[in-house]
């Protein structure tokens, strides 16, 4: 078989696969023809994780929205990307040609919001990403990319800010170990403590290492007012654990890698108890009134699970469009220019765009590990620590 | 940078003993297959690991739910020595049985062997991710797996500014107290003095009427049941196991063999602590990311000046 007609039966077969993994959540209903928009992210990969629960988020707007019989309903077509630049491409070309959708949710990630931004703001698609955090996606100019949360930039000095406001610590001892994200968000947390005044002293370990006594050790020396862990879950757990075995017992706290309840497990929840945490996604951990709580009713009831990370932004991505329509634009064009200037108080925050299509408001919401399980404080400029 | 040193340096070296032990017991079962073998068991890492899920399979079992004092934590502690040295040493004793004996009664080369260890170390690790740690334990297989607090973190006395608690010095003494017993054996009983007939001339050894293969199997399991032991005292210390705790253990505990000259027992010693100790005292200076460029740059300054190690002897010249 010629090279030429392997890659034609290729692109067929994916598109078949294609086909059949779009025609099976189709959620329009009611009067007229609906609108079809997207929805693109790694939704079978390993990280669907952090995929479904948007999904989940965006299909509960939708529904809602059906629900009361509009006159123009919308269908949410849902891209399995895998998270993938490589599929991301040829379904967004799909979706734009043959689906002829009006507006897009995602792509989820950041690599693949990249590669298909450019054909996005060709076809002149509105999109709203609910969770790719690379800042550089920011400065493409594209007129028609939003996204809902704060960039990678914003973590680092949210950290530092809150723990300056919350501690008030003369010094700080940031820790990293040496994968990139966790270099990257320890950088940052120490450029932005210094720049306020706190002293910062640093040490960083091998991500395969178990034994963190030396690390331990200049800690204890160090003596800080706060612990920052620039990474993920699974070192910052026996890392926090080593810690309060040796006796350190200063505010503790990590970033959105290390949101996640494995660190309670790793640490013990003892030493786990009081554990700071920060991310720009706004998770309704231990919310038991005002509309969090409600969206977590609503989205339990739908889907029998809680809401996990990025599902209140998935809820009010969808909810930009679904309110788009509501206001009788039909059009990309029209539905963009709404968006672009929309106000929307959402279940997540209040949501407005920059020009560049970032978030007005780079909020970054606090969590501390209370009674054994993760809790929301409250956005990061207002928590206070339990 | 001298401030530091002073402050660092006790709390460093209570640190790198207690990791540096658990080294040393690690790195007897590579010193002693290769005394005997002239093979590098790679896949004697994977031995620890089990050994340290075997620790916690008696912990669950047992159901500890507070940590122990006194008496009680002895003999418990003793209980899953005795089990993680058995299963340990079981389990080093059936790997020679299955990827090194066929090979050596082939007659085929040592590097055969050595990528029978590599393979059979990846086998080893994929099984505990693939089956046993889901299947057995009922947790996901790749990530950290909580054992139980057996022991309190309790400050047992102070040395200058280091607090020495109950954890790490039980970890050493029981390091030591087995490494005695197992140079003791070596070096006076008639096993003991068959390991070493073996490893000095084997086919003269077998003239005498030494039995090769039984030397062999118990080779393997004493060096298996010390990996056990060390798997009980990782468990007991660090409270997080994984499919694949040993590879970098492993690594620095061959390191520490050779460190101290391989095939030798007192130098895996000598090697283990020293490089627990000498990593944790670089750091102060460095930062912990340079921990192992530290270690292997003392392991290459040593090997300039004394090719065979520390101690250099290697087993079969040890005399009782």
């Amino acid at each position: 078989m010629s090279r030429k007609r392997m890659v034609a039966t290729a692109a067929m077969l994916a598109g078949a696969l294609m086909l059949t993994a779009c025609g099976s959540s189709p959620t329009g209903s009611g009067g007229g023809a609906a609108l079809k928009i997207g929805f693109m992210g790694d939704l079978t990969g390993e990280n669907s994780g952090i995929v479904i629960p948007p999904r989940n988020g965006a299909k509960l707007a939708v529904d809602e929205y059906n629900a009361t019989n509009p006159e123009t309903p919308i269908e949410l077509v849902v891209y399995d990307s895998q998270g993938n630049p490589d599929q991301a491409v040829p379904l967004t070309q799909q979706a734009v040609q043959q689906d002829q959708i009006v507006g897009m949710i995602g792509p989820a990630f950041s690599g693949e919001s990249k590669a298909v931004g450019p054909i996005l703001e060709q076809a002149k698609i509105p999109s709203v990403s609910a969770s790719a955090t690379n800042p550089g996606l920011a400065q493409n100019g594209w007129v028609y990319w939003h996204r809902i949360v704060a960039n990678d930039n914003d973590q680092g000095p949210g950290i530092a800010e809150f723990l300056i406001r919350a501690e008030s610590p003369d010094n700080a001892f940031v820790i990293s170990d040496d994968q990139e994200y966790s270099v990257g968000l320890a950088d940052a947390v120490a450029q932005d403590f210094e720049a306020k005044g706190v002293t910062v002293e640093r040490d960083q370990f091998a991500q395969a290492a178990s034994d963190y006594s030396s690390t331990i050790s200049k800690v204890t020396a160090a003596n800080p007012g706060v612990v920052v862990y620039g990474g993920y879950y699974a070192q910052a757990g026996r890392l926090l654990k080593q810690l309060r075995d040796a006796g350190v017992t200063a505010v503790f706290a990590s970033g959105d890698g290390s949101l996640d309840p494995g660190i309670i497990s790793g640490a013990g929840a003892s030493a786990a108890e009081g554990a700071v945490l920060a991310c720009p996604c706004n998770i309704p951990f231990g919310a038991t009134t005002g509309p969090l709580a409600e969206f977590s009713e609503r989205y339990r009831a739908a889907f029998d699970t809680d809401p996990a990370i990025y599902a209140t932004e998935g809820y009010d991505a969808a909810t930009l469009f679904v309110d788009a329509v509501k206001a009788g634009n039909t059009t990309p064009d029209a539905i963009n220019t709404y968006i672009s200037g929309a106000m929307l108080d959402g279940v997540s925050k209040k949501i407005a765009f920059k020009p560049n299509g970032e978030p007005d408001v780079n909020a970054i919401f606090i969590y501390q590990v209370k009674d054994g399980s993760l809790t929301l404080l409250g956005p990061s400029t207002e928590a206070t620590l339990g | 940078m001298f401030d530091d040193f002073v402050q660092q340096f006790l709390p460093s070296t209570v640190g790198g003993l207690a990791i540096g032990a658990i080294y040393a017991l690690v790195a007897l079962g590579y010193t002693m297959v290769y005394g005997v073998l002239r093979l590098i068991n790679f896949a004697h890492s994977e031995i620890f690991m089990i050994g340290s899920f075997a620790a916690l399979f008696v912990i669950l079992s047992v159901g500890v739910t507070a940590p122990l004092t006194g008496v009680a934590l002895l003999g418990f502690l003793l209980l899953l020595m005795v089990v993680a040295a058995a299963v340990s040493g079981g389990a080093a004793v059936l790997l020679e049985v299955v990827a090194y004996r066929p090979l050596r009664r082939r007659g085929a080369p040592r590097l055969a062997a050595l990528i029978s260890a590599i393979g059979a170390s990846l086998f080893l690790q994929e099984l505990f991710a693939l089956f046993v740690i889901p299947d057995v334990f009922d947790r996901p297989g790749r990530i950290d797996t909580a054992v139980p607090r057996i022991v309190d973190r309790d400050v047992l006395f102070s040395i200058g500014n280091a607090d020495v608690r109950t954890d790490q010095v039980i970890v050493v003494i029981a390091a030591v107290v087995v490494m005695i017993l197992l140079d003791q054996t070596v070096a006076r009983t008639r096993i003991g003095r068959g390991i070493r007939a073996a490893a000095q001339d084997p086919e003269a050894a077998v003239l005498m009427g030494v039995n090769i293969d039984t030397v062999v199997r118990l080779t393997f399991l004493l060096g298996g049941a010390m990996a056990g032991v060390a798997g009980v005292l990782y468990a007991m210390e660090f409270e997080n196991l994984r499919f694949n705790i040993g590879f970098i253990l492993g690594i620095k505990a061959f390191t520490a063999a050779v460190l101290g000259g391989i095939g030798n027992i007192r130098g895996a010693l000598i090697g283990g602590v020293g490089l627990g100790l000498v990593e944790n005292w670089g750091a102060i200076f460095f930062g912990s990311q340079w921990k192992d460029v530290i270690a292997f740059v003392i392991l290459v300054v040593v090997l300039l000046f004394r090719p065979t190690g520390i101690l250099g002897e290697s087993l079969q010249k040890a005399r009782a």
